[in-house]
């Protein structure tokens, strides 16, 4: 805490408190310093977030939310617009790049135990962040309104339809039409550009100021607040200023390495980030032969798909996000961290990834028989992964937490 | 009146009733932000009645048309089509008779139309909104020895016979719709409008 009883930055703390801000949230606030690699992916996330923000303006003054101009207005920012083809490409890798960091720092969160009590809000806002990015994604996929963008679209508000009763007025009033149209291009560009960031900021601000509140969680799932020194400080805990802030900072040039990489190389990932039927103009007479969502969403549309009655379909992919939500009350383990969980946790955990990854790949393939057999598979494993979680993590074996954490 | 006197069950009655009343206000200015995402007048004028020259289909051919931004599909069916038709088994079918179904009360029949040989639809899936492809190949090598014509759609493998019928093991939950339509004459054909009950 540097010496502030006096002068300009006495006189502004006490008009404006930025500075004690400064030193509750980044220079006097204390982390665990066994912080791994997987601590990494937090402050990318919000780095990414900063990048679609800019770039997305950048973005928004040359873009046309119009049926007639939307395609062709993307094509100008390719070609025409100074550098329109970077600010482009940054924003569309963002968007896959971002649900790989968010990905990333879900699953810190459950090998660490991170949203056990008493983070369970922190993780709460994670899991609404995590959906807002969803719907910011689908809808910002819309709008260079290729085949993909509108057929994508057609089928996910179709979801909405399987509803009893309200579904077909609900799937209409969010069109704004008949079917996917202008009217729907237009609301997606308001809320893909001002509703929905909005609330993403405000949600971040709520997950950080939860998690400063609890002090962060660590690989070794020890409360560091319980061993205080005679400072009245975490024995250990550094001050994330200029420890973590270094780190990070460290991380998030390796991050951008590989970032600029993709941006340079492979901006469409081999039509992973940019999908090749979305190279067509909307066609509402012509369905592509193959509708394949972007990879970020194709774990739960491959349960979606494995369920043969639609109602249903629509009713386990929504039950599959919500698992997430649920972590954790479901774990009822003693111990946070997976290094002192026993083998069933390790081997649940294990499933998880692998069904996770399995539907993942099937999501994106056309549906066979095989294909439909293999995605009930790893449907039934993914949720039997949740919904087991009370019984293997409490009978478990534990092995003892340590009283201070551990570095190696 | 004194003056330094709280009364708590006064001022919950307050504070209730103001909230009360505040949260009808917005509850009502909810309303016309609510409405105004609604098909607007000029979508639903876009989304009138069209009208079809079916003059030049020819048997076996399937004409698409664009009405409230959906491909609405002409059939003209061939009799041998027909007559597959009516050796579907109807124990195959989810709604063979389009109890659950959409469509006029004029086309809910055995072929599904007013007149057999033109067979509307509604081209969107009942699963989820993609457009389906006309089959009309006998017995191919990727949909088996029973298939006898119809409907598939590409996105989850939903299948219609030739009267849009939804078979049963597909996601689909109904048959493919019927849109509203009548015949100015022979060759002409109104969208989007339905037939005076004869």
């Amino acid at each position: 805490m540097a010496n502030r009883s006096s002068g300009l930055a006495r006189w502004i703390d006490d008009r404006f408190p930025i500075f004690d801000w400064w030193d509750d949230h980044v220079g006097q606030y204390y982390a665990p310093k066994n912080f791994n690699f997987w601590y990494f992916f937090g402050s990318l996330a919000l780095a990414v977030l900063v990048l679609q923000i800019v770039t997305g303006i950048f973005l928004t003054m040359h873009y046309k939310p119009s049926e007639d101009q939307a395609f062709a207005s993307i094509e100008y920012i390719m070609r025409d617009v100074n550098w329109g083809w970077l600010i482009r490409y940054l924003h569309s890798t963002g968007a896959s790049m971002f649900f790989v960091v968010v990905y990333l720092h879900m699953f810190r969160g459950i090998i660490y135990g991170s949203g056990k009590g008493p983070r369970e809000l922190v993780w709460l806002f994670g899991m609404v962040i995590y959906v807002l990015l969803m719907a910011e994604a689908f809808m910002g996929y819309l709008l260079p309104w290729g085949q993909m963008s509108y057929w994508g679209a057609q089928v996910i508000i179709s979801l909405f339809g399987a509803i009893p009763i309200i579904g077909d007025g609900l799937s209409l009033w969010i069109r704004g039409d008949f079917a996917v149209g202008d009217p729907t291009l237009n609301r997606f560009f308001a809320l893909h550009v001002a509703a929905v960031p909005l609330l993403i900021v405000a949600l971040v601000f709520f997950h950080i100021i939860a998690l400063h509140e609890t002090g962060s969680n660590n690989p070794d799932g020890v409360e560091i607040k319980k061993k205080k020194g005679a400072d009245g400080k975490p024995l250990d805990g550094i001050p994330f200023h200029p420890y973590y802030t270094v780190k990070d900072i460290w991380g998030l040039s390796v991050f951008a390495l590989i970032f600029a990489a993709i941006v340079f190389f492979v901006p469409e990932m081999w039509g992973k980030f940019l999908e090749p039927d979305n190279f067509k103009p909307a066609d509402a007479m012509v369905t592509p032969p193959h509708i394949a969502p972007l990879w970020y969403f194709a774990p739960f549309y491959s349960i979606l798909r494995a369920v043969p009655d639609k109602f249903l379909g629509v009713v386990a992919m929504g039950g599959a996000i919500f698992m997430l939500f649920l972590v954790p009350w479901l774990d009822r383990s003693p111990v946070k961290s997976i290094r002192y969980r026993g083998p069933l946790n390790r081997i649940a955990l294990a499933i998880f990834v692998v069904s996770f990854i399995g539907l993942g790949y099937l999501g994106t393939q056309p549906p066979s028989d095989l294909y439909t057999l293999l995605a009930r598979v790893f449907a039934v494993l993914y949720f039997l992964f949740f919904l087991s979680m009370p019984i293997y993590t409490r009978i478990d074996r534990t092995r003892p937490v340590p009283e201070r954490v551990t570095t190696k | 009146m004194s003056n330094d006197a709280v009364d708590p069950a006064r001022r919950r009655l307050l504070a209730g009733t103001a909230g009360a009343v505040g949260g009808v206000g917005l509850a009502t200015m909810a309303v016309p932000f609510i409405s105004s995402m609604q098909p607007s007048a000029r979508t639903q004028a876009a989304g009138g009645p069209v009208e079809v020259d079916i003059s030049k289909l020819a048997p076996g051919e399937l004409m698409v048309i664009e009405w409230r931004r959906r491909p609405v599909w002409v059939l003209r069916r061939t009799q041998e089509e027909l007559d597959n038709l009516a050796k579907v088994s109807t124990d195959a079918l989810r709604d063979p008779e389009s109890h659950e179904s959409e469509q006029p009360a004029y086309a809910r029949n055995a072929d599904r139309s007013i007149k057999p040989e033109y067979l509307v639809l509604i081209g969107v899936c009942t699963h989820l909104g993609c457009s389906p492809k006309y089959r009309p190949d006998v017995a191919p090598a990727d949909l088996g020895a029973d298939w006898k014509g119809g409907f598939l759609c590409p996105c989850h493998g939903g299948r219609y016979d030739l009267a849009g019928r939804v078979f049963k093991g597909v996601p689909p939950p109904l048959n493919l719709a019927v849109p509203p339509h009548k015949y100015l004459s022979d060759t002409r054909l109104v969208i989007g409008e339905d037939q005076e009950t004869a």
